[in-house]
């Protein structure tokens, strides 16, 4: 039975992305002022993973990264289908980046003893890097396949991978145990139901604190991250109006010239 | 006192709120143009469970009792209150055989109705009453172990899509005695006729139903005979209102998430409408209104899961949000203005939906008769 480990973030709801706010002594978002959702991407790797335990025997895992808060998007996991979820969480996690999220990540799979298939989301809605998967597979020293697009097992512990490149794809075979960060065309994830919460009540989440890790303070949360952030702004885009008039002749051949100008025709 | 749900409410919340959006909002529009049931939305609500949430799990369903239901109904009808209401109806089809079904009849009907195999609904109204059942004509008469029954019923929810319904009768012998009978669809001497065409409310059939020398053994007899009136009533009194109550808030959230991303994005004197108070004022009374509704809706639904019987509390809650939805969807309507006429923008199917939850499960005015009588017993 294959033993596969979800790597989830819990993510400022992007619906209400207008109403983050930046922290503008520590640089980070206020994460605080918005409801945390799963992160998109995450739900695709959780289907993957379902999917796989529905038509072969697999144990899967959920496992976080975040402040207690976080419990509730294990929960919501666990209410999908997932059997047993991990939540690792302490203040001296406060502040990671994405080689202190990996390495506490990585720290926290290799504490559950078995995996054979890792399954990351290709990024987070809101740090959007694309660092993190590699990053464990880094930690763990086994392969990674990044913008996975396709997934099929084709032998024991081989699987065929269909990954996104720039102008194309590419087709690989891979060795299990592996890391898979999978983009959003993979599947279209299950929507969270009424049975699937009733039975998550007899689901076990664990909390796992720095202690439990055995990971040295200096290693993890803001002491553990290398990456120095110098500055952050928020982004305003405005919409310009422009009205053109004259005959609708004069009107369409103003409109083409002006598309042209832009470079758009 | 607690108003707030717990962790596995909210939970409930979420998943109704994501199926309703990722699996109805696809098809508000066809329901629309249509006004046809549309299977798929059928197919979604039975794979979502969302039949199975008051029947026991014993039955077959999901045990989880009237908050989550109320919960249910709330996100559902933010997206399509046709949709709301033909699910509510589909348990106000239940509710009698739970709770006066004997085991043959719960064990026969209740696993494939909170599977949606079999679709249900209950049948009350005839063109001589809703509100007044005792007006009925539909009549039935005994003939050794069975039941004969004649007449007709009418604005049924559901009428044409049902399998399996609980239908009210007159004895025809004594105008007093009432009895409640589970009938289905392919009897001989059963047809669905009319069909309706609503204002509002489309994608959720409307219609009459007639009974010709339709034959019934007397395991068909739901409940005791001659005691039918309390059977038919105690499903709409909590069930049926309850129901309304649910398509009733979920509209009001929808009203006023509308009138705020339009106040929002409007543009007028150099500002978006939502800085001038008159907007604000609209704003404030659907917030006011929509909580105070909810407060009335999760009391009266917290006493029905205790077992209590709320009837009355949700008489109140009844009248309270199917007015303040109409109120909501009218403000809503003038908040948009010129938008507020254009099929294209939601709160046109708002207001007229809006108008469709007033008189379905009794109107405002006889949930007044009951309030009062409440108020004077």
């Amino acid at each position: 039975m294959y033993h596969i480990v979800v790597c989830i973030k819990a993510v400022p709801d992007p619906k209400q992305a207008d109403q983050i706010r930046i922290d503008p002594v520590s640089k980070t978002l206020k994460r605080s002022e918005v409801p945390l959702v799963l992160n998109p991407l995450d739900k695709h790797a959780m289907e993957a993973a379902l999917h796989f335990k529905e038509t072969s025997e697999a144990f899967v895992t959920a496992i976080s990264m975040g402040p207690p808060e976080a419990g509730n998007i294990v929960k919501e996991c666990l209410a999908l289908g997932a059997d047993q979820g991990i939540l690792l969480s302490d203040r001296t996690f406060a502040g990671s980046d994405t080689y202190a999220t990996a390495l506490t990540l990585a720290r926290g799979i290799e504490k559950i003893g078995r995996y054979d298939l890792i399954l990351c989301g290709m990024a987070s809605s809101d740090g959007g890097t694309e660092w993190v998967g590699p990053q464990i597979a880094a930690f763990l020293g086994i392969p990674v396949v990044t913008m996975v697009e396709e997934l099929t097992e084709t032998g024991p512990e081989i699987w065929k991978v269909k990954a996104s490149i720039e102008n194309g794809y590419r087709l690989m075979q891979v060795k299990l145990p592996a890391i898979f960060t999978v983009t959003r065309t993979l599947n279209s994830p299950r929507v969270l139901s009424f049975s699937g919460i009733i039975k998550a009540r007899k689901k076990q989440i664990l909390c796992w604190s720095a202690s439990d890790l055995g990971a040295a303070e200096d290693t993890v949360g803001l002491l553990g991250s290398p990456t120095v952030v110098s500055t952050m702004t928020t982004r305003s885009s405005r919409r310009q109006v422009e009205i053109i008039n004259g005959t609708s002749e004069e009107k369409a051949e103003i409109l083409v010239q002006k598309l042209a100008d832009a470079g758009l025709v | 006192m607690d108003f707030t749900f717990t962790e596995e409410q909210e939970m409930f919340k979420k998943a109704a709120r994501e199926f309703a959006e990722i699996k109805l909002t696809p098809w508000v529009a066809e329901m629309e143009a249509t006004g046809k049931v549309c299977d798929a939305v059928v197919k979604a609500l039975a794979e979502a469970e969302m039949m199975a949430l008051t029947v026991p799990e014993e039955y077959g369903g999901l045990g989880l009792g009237y908050t989550a239901r109320m919960i249910a109904l709330e996100e559902i009808s933010r997206i399509s209150v046709a949709t709301a209401m033909m699910l509510q109806v589909f348990a106000l089809g239940i509710e009698p055989i739970v709770k006066f079904g004997n085991e043959t009849q719960k064990h026969k009907y209740l696993p494939d109705l909170a599977a949606g195999k079999r679709l249900s609904t209950t049948a009350v109204t005839e063109p001589t009453g809703g509100s007044d059942p005792t007006g009925a004509r539909t009549t039935y008469r005994k003939d050794g172990d069975h039941y004969i029954i004649n007449g007709r019923k009418c604005f049924i929810t559901n009428s044409h899509i049902a399998d399996t319904l609980t239908i009210l009768v007159k004895d025809e012998a004594d105008p007093k005695a009432f009895s409640t009978f589970i009938i289905e669809k392919d009897m001989p001497g059963f047809k669905a006729t009319h069909e309706e065409n609503k204002i509002g409310m489309r994608g959720c059939n409307t219609g009459e139903l007639s009974f010709e020398d339709l034959r019934v053994s007397k395991e068909q007899l739901l409940g005791p005979e001659g005691k039918g009136l309390r059977v038919a009533m105690a499903a709409i009194g909590d069930v049926g209102r309850g129901g309304m109550v649910g398509c009733a808030l979920g509209l009001q959230v929808a009203c006023l998430e509308a009138s705020v991303k339009f106040a929002n994005e409007r543009i007028l004197y150099g500002k978006p409408i939502s800085q001038l108070q008159s907007i604000q004022n609209k704003l404030a009374e659907m917030k006011v209104d929509l909580d105070a509704g909810r407060l009335l809706a999760y009391r009266a639904v917290s006493l029905q899961d205790k077992g209590q019987n709320a009837s009355n509390e949700f008489a109140v809650a009844k009248y309270f949000t199917t007015e303040a939805t109409q109120k909501a969807a009218k403000m809503a309507v003038d908040i948009h203005g010129g938008y507020g006429c254009m099929v294209e923008y939601p709160v046109t199917r708002y207001l007229r939906d809006a108008f469709v939850l007033g008189p379905s499960a009794g109107t405002s005015d006889i949930m007044k008769v009951i309030i009062a009588r409440w108020v004077l017993s």
